[in-house]
């Protein structure tokens, strides 16, 4: 089953709120995820500040920030904020040198997100409960995502929440299932592409994030998608400035879209949708099957 | 065969049920051994099975937007969503009728056996998928993919349809006031007789909805994929 909610700020007045509407959105999917939940904001000045980058790491050593830090050019302080199985680590330096300083200090140490602008959260348990631990509620940004989970092909653990992250500052969250993603797995593994687990979902954010390094724009990287995958699937894809939403051409798993002047917003079931300020005006519609939605801040 | 009709509905004295203050569960309890015969649902807020299995003559409406499955199974019952309705609205109705206001996610009126479901907005896909009996009458368009192996019954779509219309239709009548992207297998376009004017006029009334029958294209079953024959090797 899995939910899916997302939200995207047109309104800077909105960006405090970020969190208590994502929390109120999270209660309308809970339901079709039960098991565990991962969260992806944009624009938490305060786990990510300006200036600074950020990188989201499950099974983190205790000592992580001042390893990590002392392989950084300049030593510089390398702040660690524990929520639950995730840890964030936020440092003044760029998001190449700070991916590369964890992966190097902590090689078992898994990363599950990264960016200028982004926040990862992943844990097993109820949706609800690890909201409270991240705090979400008090959380401001501009720009966010999870994923409520009905594990069905892989363990419930924090490794197997989305979204997946595998660029900086993007995210991508799959309901459904790809058919073909072993022998897309290979090809892209020809070109050298590395993978972190055996998860369907996870190549098809491998595969979108090869299109954006090659020059795509969202819309045509998922078209691209729909073009090469096959099986079932609702995806929301989110990067540095975007946000899309995409079902494949049969479009079983469901999706509804709401637009107002003030928030884009996404998710499973209109319910998530339901208490966003301003919903009675909203243009609230489900995508068309195989059409992009795209939205650029 | 008649939908409830607004002045009917807001005419009443419903008993309320308050969704802030109550649950889902106490509501439909009430709704399968009613002790009144009229009721309004407060802050719907699109749960899930909102009226679902009423098997008595009874009114409801929903005052807000319903998730899945609302008024799923109904017998008799007269409801009408004073907003929207999510994935398989009066799915397997099998007497009286739903209204919905707003529009329908997919699957409205899945395979439905009698009554009637008036949708004055839009349907997503696979609107009236498998239907058996139904009559669903659309006052805006019908998404990809819908009347999909529908066995009887009518749909009327006031708008447009979507691509893949009436994909390995049976015996359902269809028919389609504005355009259609494509027809699915074994769907084809048939003439506009009298008798189907008559029953277009009939439905239409039954919606409260006042286009002309003639504005309407009929479609149907070509009867071609009944039988496997030689020409059906691919299957």
């Amino acid at each position: 089953m899995c939910g899916i909610i997302g939200l995207h700020l047109r309104d800077p007045e909105l960006q405090p709120m970020l969190g208590r509407l994502l929390d109120d959105m999270l209660c309308g999917v809970s339901e079709r995820g039960p098991d565990s939940v991962g969260i992806a904001v944009y624009g938490d000045g305060e786990r990510n500040p300006e200036g600074h980058s950020a990188v989201s790491v499950l099974r983190a050593p205790g000592d992580l920030a001042a390893s990590a830090g002392a392989l950084l050019p300049g030593t510089p302080t390398v702040t660690a904020r524990v929520a639950g199985d995730t840890t964030v680590l936020s440092a003044p330096v760029g998001v190449e040198a700070l991916t590369a300083a964890v992966a190097a200090a902590a090689p078992e140490a898994l990363v599950v997100g990264s960016g200028n602008d982004l926040v990862v959260y992943k844990g097993a348990g109820h949706p609800q409960d690890l909201a409270r631990t991240y705090g979400l509620r008090a959380v401001s940004g501009w720009q966010g995502v999870a994923h409520t989970r009905m594990a069905t092909e892989s363990a419930i653990n924090p490794e197997g929440c989305h979204p997946y992250s595998v660029g900086a500052d993007q995210c991508l969250v799959h309901n459904g299932s790809f058919s073909n993603h072993a022998t897309i797995r290979r090809e892209l593994e020809r070109q050298g592409v590395t993978f972190d687990s055996e998860n369907d979902s996870e190549v098809g954010a491998r595969f979108v994030a090869a299109c954006l390094a090659e020059g795509d724009d969202l819309e045509k990287a998922l078209l691209r998608l729909g073009e090469t995958f096959d099986g079932f699937y609702t995806l929301l894809v989110t990067t540095a400035d975007g946000f899309a939403v995409v079902r494949d051409e049969i479009a079983c798993k469901p999706a509804v879209i709401a637009e107002h002047p003030r928030w884009v917003a996404m998710a499973s079931e209109f319910r998530a949708l339901a208490e966003l300020p301003g919903i009675d005006e909203a243009r609230v519609f489900e995508p068309d099957p195989g059409k992009v939605y795209a939205w650029q801040r | 065969m008649a939908a409830l009709s607004r002045a009917e509905a807001d005419a009443r004295s419903p008993v309320v049920f308050d969704l802030h203050e109550t649950t889902v569960r106490a509501l439909n309890a009430e709704l399968h051994a009613p002790t009144a015969t009229s009721y309004e649902v407060l802050h719907p807020q699109g749960a899930h099975s909102l009226g679902a299995g009423i098997h008595d003559e009874i009114d409801v409406a929903v005052r807000g937007h319903a998730g899945y499955f609302c008024a799923g199974m109904n017998q008799l019952g007269r409801v009408v969503v004073d907003g929207s309705a999510g994935n398989g609205v009066a799915e397997n109705m099998m007497s009286g009728s739903v209204r919905v206001r707003g529009d329908a996610s997919q699957s409205a009126g899945a395979t439905g056996r009698g009554g009637l479901l008036v949708i004055e907005g839009s349907a997503s896909m696979r609107c009236g998928i498998s239907m058996k009996g139904i009559d669903i009458v659309v006052g805006g368009s019908v998404g990809p993919m819908s009347a999909f192996m529908a066995q009887a019954g009518r749909l009327v779509v006031c708008g447009d349809a979507g691509d893949g219309l009436g994909d390995s239709i049976y015996e359902a009548r269809l028919y389609v006031r504005g355009s259609v992207g494509t027809l699915g297998a074994d769907c084809i376009e048939k003439p506009l007789r009298d008798e189907h004017v008559a029953e277009l006029t009939e439905l239409l009334d039954a919606a409260g909805l006042d286009h002309k029958p003639e504005e309407f294209r009929r479609f149907g079953s070509a009867r071609g994929l009944y039988h496997f024959t030689g020409d059906h090797g691919s299957y």
